[in-house]
């Protein structure tokens, strides 16, 4: 290596920038170069010239700036919290709004029941209504071939009217009553000591399966058959209720035309 | 979509242990960073504004930091943070350019130079340092000061190492014009 090169890498050199070959190569010639040996030297008092200026912090800034970093970091989490806060107020918001939707749908059920409900309702009403009077029949009579012909005139429909005495189920006469904005036939039946309501009235709608309720306490059976409608309601049990209806249907199939 | 309160534990957690690290890996560094801050501003005061700048910025992009050198990536944003600093309060500083005038000067003779330097008080030194360009004065101080690569310089300073190279030697030579000056006129 000469000193043309090595002018143009001692500083490579004394920055330690050199691979390990050049740098034997440039060692060799610096040991042997009186001028190269003293570029050398220059560099080294310049790096250590300016390094003995290093400028020393005053003791307060790292603590200064100690001090901002953790406040920051405190702005950070406190950020998140409000954040968090929000997300939480938008859920209980959501629920609210949930509960209050479907509170307000029950409610509305309940105050605007389904026509089929109110019906029941106004069967029970009628039932316990027949009971509280003492005139539960306008025709006491256990004669089907009384009570039957009772309603001419009075309806604008025959209802069938059947004997279920060997079931079980004595007929103690029969009632006008109102339902369904209209007049219709009221039927009384007696199982033991329990009085069974049965209104009938025509219908449009066509055959359906009894379906039982409950309300207040009472036993609703309600069927539609050969377009007539049937409510029987009673404080006897439902199972006792269903025979009464199921023996009223078959009766009624088989006295229909 | 719900935090639960886990989340929010994690959370926490985490922001104390982002500011551990922190506090571990950068705020060791903060002689370095003000040196260099001082030494292109040249001022106590704007250094110690800088450096507090800098340290806000470096948290705030500490989730950017990939591990490696603390002082490299610190030292980065004082760089930054310092020229944003010379562009709001010394926009001429930024655009004095880089006089090669005194760059063509041989200084390879042998001579008392190397005595001549070290002879030098701090005073002195620290007068010609100052007085050197800002881009001369940014690469002795990483060079010299903190003993960073030319490839480490180079990312600091976003310049090409070859350019990094030169720039070093040129600041160099002026350094040692101001220093000796009379023997590089003898030659």
């Amino acid at each position: 290596m000469n000193c043309e090169e090595t002018q143009e890498l001692v500083d490579a050199y004394v920055d330690r920038e050199l691979d390990l070959v050049k740098g034997l190569e440039l060692e060799r010639h610096l040991s042997e170069c009186d001028a190269c040996s003293k570029r050398q030297a220059t560099l080294l008092a310049l790096r250590s010239a300016v390094s003995s200026v290093y400028h020393t912090p005053p003791a307060w800034l790292q603590k200064r700036v100690t001090s901002r970093i953790r406040k920051v970091s405190k702005r950070e989490a406190m950020a998140r919290v409000p954040r968090v806060m929000a997300w939480r107020w938008i859920g209980v918001a959501a629920s609210v709004a949930l509960v209050l939707v479907v509170s307000w749908s029950v409610v509305r059920l309940s105050v605007h029941p389904s026509p089929g409900e109110v019906l029941a309702r106004e069967v029970v009403s009628n039932h316990v209504r027949s009971l509280m009077v003492d005139h539960i029949a306008d025709v006491p009579s256990s004669d089907q071939h009384t009570v039957k012909p009772w309603f001419n005139g009075k309806l604008d429909f025959s209802p069938p009217v059947i004997d279920l005495d060997e079931q079980g189920f004595a007929l103690v006469g029969g009632r006008l009553d109102y339902l369904d904005s209209r007049t219709v036939a009221a039927l009384v039946y007696r199982r033991n000591k329990h009085v069974i309501n049965l209104f009938i009235w025509p219908t449009d709608a066509s055959d359906t399966a009894a379906q039982t309720e409950t309300h207040q306490g009472y036993n609703v059976i309600h069927w539609c058959q050969t377009h007539m409608s049937y409510w029987a309601v009673s404080d006897l049990n439902a199972n006792e209720l269903r025979e009464f209806a199921q023996l009223a249907g078959s009766k009624y199939s088989q006295t229909t035309p | 979509m719900f935090k639960r309160s886990e989340d929010r534990k994690d959370e926490a957690h985490l922001d104390q242990q982002k500011r551990e690290q922190f506090e571990a890996r950068v705020l060791p560094h903060l002689g370095a960073a003000y040196n260099l801050a001082r030494w292109l501003t040249r001022n106590d005061h704007d250094a110690e504004d800088v450096v507090q700048e800098s340290y806000l910025r470096a948290y705030k992009f500490f989730g950017g930091f990939r591990g490696g050198d603390g002082r490299a990536w610190l030292l980065t944003i004082v760089r930054n943070t310092c020229y944003t600093w010379f562009q709001q309060n010394r926009p001429r500083e930024l655009t004095a350019s880089l006089d090669d005038s005194a760059n063509n000067i041989e200084s390879d003779a042998p001579s008392p130079e190397a005595e001549l330097i070290k002879s030098a008080d701090r005073k002195l030194v620290t007068k010609a340092l100052e007085e050197l360009p800002l881009e001369f004065r940014e690469v002795l101080v990483l060079r010299e000061m903190e003993g960073m690569s030319y490839k480490e310089i180079a990312d600091i300073t976003e310049i090409p190492l070859g350019t990094v190279m030169s720039r070093l030697a040129r600041a160099r030579k002026r350094l040692q014009q101001s220093l000796a000056p009379n023997v590089s006129r003898e030659v």
